[in-house]
């Protein structure tokens, strides 16, 4: 089940400041279409305020999102929140929408049709294998792997070309953690979509995206794939970041 | 915009003066037992010779109230005292003649009668018990027990030139100001009867001295000065219904101090209705009562009307200047410390003020509820609002939905339990200052409230305290079930 739409996200010299505080510099990043791209970074290292960017929610003082070559500058918010599909940290879901409401909000605001959004609702519940009665739940009754899947069946719905997640395991224990990880692996396969991923997490990083980008303190530190990141690191604090990760998998396990 | 343009139709139907018929005499009368008789043989002594339908406001409040309304054309007529127009309208007490006053009052367009036949002045009273054990006659007699005496006044006493300062200089009296207390002038007899105080002030024609066994002590040295009944009405209406006024300058100088004594003691030692009182003086029959169920249904719907309509507003205007508050900081606080000052206003004084704008009955009511009910709605929309977790709302924006859609889709809906608890709040609180809009005569529940109190009269009192009550409780039961209505489910539900 393949998507039509998939594109290439391209972040290019970004920066910003906020009052004297510069808290991104130069920051470029590239996932080209289908890819499934890892931003990873400790907290205060700029990957929020640069997911923020990206999704148009916040100005910056230089450099240029496109998706596609089309840039975010061009378009109005509303035009832009359809190229991406945002799912936040912990899902996001809105309390007082039940699990079908929150992923059918949007197309509904946008005037579909009741059959388009009950086919396309179907049509997601089984990609993301969600049991049909869940979507009937308000988001407090459902567990935390349910609320992830809701929240990317809700990114997905109006069919955007680049998905983004924010710390999609943060709030999970490790076990289910495990077992999730390796289902989102295989929903985004299934999408078909370019994704960009933020995460604290190496571990996560590395089992779910092909190339990996290490911010710190507003600066990439470097661009590569896990192993080169371990065998090849540009800078002491990526052999650091990485060393202070505890669980760091097998290299052979990997390939 | 419908929606929008019946809002303004009702709003606009509600402050029309259409509430109000043109050709009627509106008969007022201030909040005690022989202002009720006399305003009730004012309207019937009309009725009985008149076709102009009468208009009973009846127990509307104090002299300020009851002055302002007949300025402003809200009444008609209303029955005074010399002594009290010299003092607290004209603001002359030297005034002392008839001529006089007659004269001052002319240049304000009033006109007074001539006196009904009796002189109801201040007066002084004790216990007979202890009138007895102190061997007190007279105001003088008072001196010897002057710092041990417990005192309890009236507001208005307290306050007249010609009343408690007046008479403590002119008697050379140094009472405990530590054990005189200001009370409503109805419940100093309560206070009195049970021995918490020794001393009141009272109108020398009130039954309730009978009843108690009160001594009334003389006023030797003259100070009170005369307080001759009279009626007052504006000059334009004495002008333009002649016939009305002569029917009214009949009953000068036919009711004496003894016939006054005996209705006011009919009034509140035997409970005959104050149209009962007044169709015997004046030999007719009583007009028609209403049944106790037809009166409560009545009040219950001039309540539910003065309650309905300001809620309505508290939440057509609050919610909206509840959601500015937020989005713009300093007019929010600017309308938060508004809305909080108006319940700074007591709600008689606030009546007061809105009289000389909206006249008398429910449009000033109104208003004072709306004012009122505005608060809880704005200041718990704004605190609803401000508790919205803010990262639904930059979510709601990268999904791409409007600043309407955020509103309407996410902020009021996650704000709606606590919005809903102000409305309550305000509603709850509406049912209970509903009951004062009788005295500027928009009736509702308060009504038996106030004339109960007048007359003393506790069984009164709770026709209109019981509903009142009832109807909180009521209220309290449609919010539990609105709230399962109106709140989301998923913000009602606990996992």
């Amino acid at each position: 089940m393949n998507y039509a739409i998939s594109a290439m996200l391209k972040l290019q010299n970004i920066t910003k400041t906020f009052e004297d505080r510069q808290v991104l510099t130069d920051v470029t990043l590239t996932v080209p279409a289908g890819a499934t791209h890892a931003l990873i970074g400790s907290s205060g290292s700029g990957k929020t305020t640069l997911l923020r960017i990206t999704l148009g929610l916040l100005p910056f003082d230089k450099g240029y999102v496109k998706i596609n070559d089309q840039a975010l500058l061009s378009f109005t918010q509303r035009e832009w929140s359809y190229r991406i599909g945002y799912v936040p940290q912990d899902g996001g879901l809105f309390p007082h929408f039940t699990g079908k409401h929150n992923v059918s909000l949007i197309a509904r605001l946008r005037g579909w049709k009741k059959d388009r959004i009950e086919n396309r609702v179907e049509e997601l519940r089984k990609l993301v294998e969600l049991d049909a009665g869940i979507l009937d739940r308000f988001p407090q009754e459902m567990s935390g792997g349910q609320k992830q899947r809701v929240a990317i069946m809700r990114a997905a719905m109006m069919d955007p070309a680049v998905m983004l997640l924010d710390e999609p395991m943060a709030a999970l224990d490790p076990l289910i953690r495990r077992i999730l990880q390796r289902e989102l692996k295989s929903i985004f396969q299934r999408l078909g979509k370019t994704v960009l991923l933020v995460t604290h997490d190496l571990g996560e990083a590395a089992y779910l995206a092909e190339q990996i980008t290490l911010l710190h303190e507003g600066r990439v530190l470097q661009t590569g794939s896990y192993s080169d990141l371990l065998l090849h690191a540009a800078d002491p604090f990526v052999t650091l970041f990485i060393n202070a990760q505890r669980s760091v998998p097998d290299i052979k396990e990997l390939r | 915009m419908r929606r929008a343009a019946l809002i303004a139709a009702l709003l606009g139907s509600l402050f029309s003066p259409a509430s109000f018929a043109a050709d009627s005499i509106v008969i007022g009368s201030k909040i005690f037992t022989e202002s009720y008789v006399l305003g009730e043989i004012a309207a019937q002594a009309i009725e009985s010779s008149s076709r102009v339908p009468v208009n009973r406001k009846l127990g509307m409040g104090s002299t300020g109230i009851l002055f302002e309304a007949l300025k402003k054309g809200a009444i008609d007529v209303y029955p005074d005292y010399t002594g009290t127009l010299a003092e607290a309208i004209l603001k002359r007490p030297d005034l002392k003649s008839l001529e006089e006053i007659q004269q001052a009052l002319l240049k304000m367009d009033l006109v007074i009668s001539a006196p009904l036949g009796f002189n109801n002045t201040y007066a002084l009273a004790v216990k007979e018990s202890f009138a007895q054990k102190h061997n007190l006659h007279s105001i003088g007699d008072l001196a010897p027990i002057q710092s041990g005496i417990k005192a309890a006044f009236s507001y208005e006493f307290m306050d007249r030139q010609d009343g408690y300062r007046g008479m403590l200089d002119s008697y050379h009296l140094k009472l405990d100001p530590q054990k005189v207390n200001r009370m409503e002038h109805s419940l100093s007899f309560q206070a009195i009867d049970d021995g918490a105080v020794d001393l009141i002030d009272v109108y020398s024609t009130d039954a309730k001295i009978k009843k108690l066994d009160l001594r009334v002590l003389k006023d030797d040295r003259g100070y009170f000065p005369s307080y001759q009944a009279v009626w007052v009405a504006r000059k334009s209406f004495v002008d333009s219904h002649p016939g009305e006024w002569k029917i009214l300058r009949r009953l000068e100088g036919s009711i004496s101090e003894q016939a006054m004594l005996d209705m006011n003691a009919q009034a509140d030692i035997q409970k005959i209705s104050f149209a009962k009182i007044a169709a015997q003086f004046l030999g007719s029959d009583a007009p028609d009562t209403e049944g106790w169920m037809k009166q409560i249904l009545r009040r219950t719907k001039e309540h539910l009307w003065l309650v309905g309509v300001s809620l309505l507003f508290s939440v057509i205007v609050g919610i909206p200047l509840g959601v500015m508050a937020v989005r713009f900081h300093a007019t929010g606080q600017a309308i938060l410390m508004l809305s909080a000052l108006v319940q700074t206003v007591p709600s008689l004084a606030l009546l007061c003020f809105l009289i000389p704008l909206f006249g008398v009955g429910t449009k000033p009511a109104l208003v004072a509820l709306c004012l009122y009910s505005l608060l809880p709605v704005v200041l718990n929309t704004f605190t609803g609002i401000r508790a919205v977790d803010a990262k639904h709302v930059e979510n709601a924006r990268a999904f791409g939905m409007n600043r309407m859609q955020i509103l309407f889709r996410v902020i009021l809906p996650l704000a709606s339990p606590t919005m809903l608890a102000g409305i309550k709040t305000a509603t709850i609180v509406s049912i209970g200052t509903a009951t004062l809009a009788a005295l500027i005569g928009a009736g509702g529940y308060g009504a038996p409230i106030v004339s109960g109190l007048a007359l003393n009269d506790v069984p009164t009192i709770l026709t209109g305290a019981i509903p009142a009550a009832v109807m909180a409780l009521v209220a309290h039961a449609v919010f539990e079930v609105t709230g399962v209505l109106l709140i989301p489910a998923g913000l009602r539900k606990r996992p």
